[in-house]
């Protein structure tokens, strides 16, 4: 009884990496997957994501590399049909501009106040002239 | 020493207003690369008549509705009113792109609600939702004559985007 349920037990799993296609591909797939945002679930990629549509494009992907496309020819492919939003890296456009640069130029902001401030802050107090030690000298002594 | 508290109300004022205006935004209206595209060829079997197909290649020299339904999809009831509405209203057929169904479940859902498609197309593998970037049923696209996406609808149509955007940029298109 034990035996037959190994077998059966192997057996399955020999059949499931049977139907497993080539293991490089697969990498590249879920390589390329792993850049494209899931539009169902946003913040999964599509590799992540158990979503129908993730699956879908999965395949569409796996598909094209078999094909022979490139992975440019595939990211133009899908950003044709769902927008720049399907890329977890948003491309450099006038759009995007202040996307990519928006923190430094906050940062550049921050630096710029802030050397202002030290630059404002009043030096250290002039010296005293003689008079004006021995005013003190004498107010101290009183 | 006012001045400076002026400056600190009004930084955070104006980051309010920023994060207000971006809580408004839905993520999920994600603008479509393929307006103003043409609006790609398909040729499928019909939901109705397997033997028989439909291309969109048809619909040239003609305004039409293109809209993504499924009987799975519970806003694609909630809008089932809405574009049946449309359809009797609006000079321009709407076609329906049965998406990702089975004709069992598909075919009983029509009857049930009602059929406002002057046909259905079966995409039971999603692969021209996907040409179409279909990827929250119910989508509705506006196509004009010359088979130009003009209009995309992610999610239900209302009421207030049927009147508002759909019918006036129909009789608008019709008149080109």
């Amino acid at each position: 009884m034990n035996r037959t349920f190994a077998f059966l037990f192997l057996l399955f799993f020999s059949v499931c990496s049977f139907g497993k296609e080539d293991p490089i591909l697969e990498k590249r797939v879920m390589a390329l997957a792993s850049e494209l945002r899931c539009l169902v679930c946003q913040n999964q990629t599509l590799a992540d994501s158990h979503a129908d549509l993730a699956l879908d494009l999965r395949n569409s992907i796996r598909e094209q590399m078999e094909r022979g496309a490139s992975d440019k020819e595939i990211v133009g492919f899908m950003t044709a049909r769902y927008g720049d939003f399907i890329l977890y890296r948003p491309p450099l456009k006038a759009v995007t501009l202040l996307l990519w640069f928006g923190p430094f130029l906050l940062l550049a902001i921050g630096a710029a106040v802030l050397v202002r401030r030290i630059r404002r802050r009043p030096g250290p107090a002039p010296e005293l002239s003689e008079a004006e030690r021995a005013r003190a000298a004498r107010l101290l002594e009183e | 020493m006012n001045s400076r508290v002026l400056v600190v109300v009004g930084v955070f004022a104006l980051l309010v207003g920023i994060l207000a205006a971006g809580l408004r935004l839905n993520p999920r209206e994600v603008p479509s690369p393929l307006i103003g595209k043409p609006a790609p060829p398909f040729e499928l079997p019909l939901l109705k008549q397997e033997g028989k197909t439909f291309a969109a290649q048809q619909m040239l020299g003609r305004v039409w509705l293109l809209n993504v339904w499924a009987s799975w999809c519970e806003p694609c009831l909630q809008e089932h009113p809405v574009i049946t509405t449309l359809a009797k209203s609006l000079p321009a057929p709407v076609i329906g792109l049965n998406y990702k169904d089975a004709r069992e479940n598909a075919l009983p859902w029509l009857a049930r609600h009602g059929d406002p498609f002057m046909l259905s197309v079966f995409d039971s593998s999603g692969r021209i939702g996907i040409e179409y970037g279909v990827y929250g049923v119910p989508e509705t696209y506006v196509i004009d004559k010359r088979g130009v996406i003009r209009y995309k609808r992610i999610g239900p149509v209302t009421p207030e985007i049927a009147a508002q955007k759909i019918a006036p940029l129909v009789s608008e298109l019709s008149r080109e």
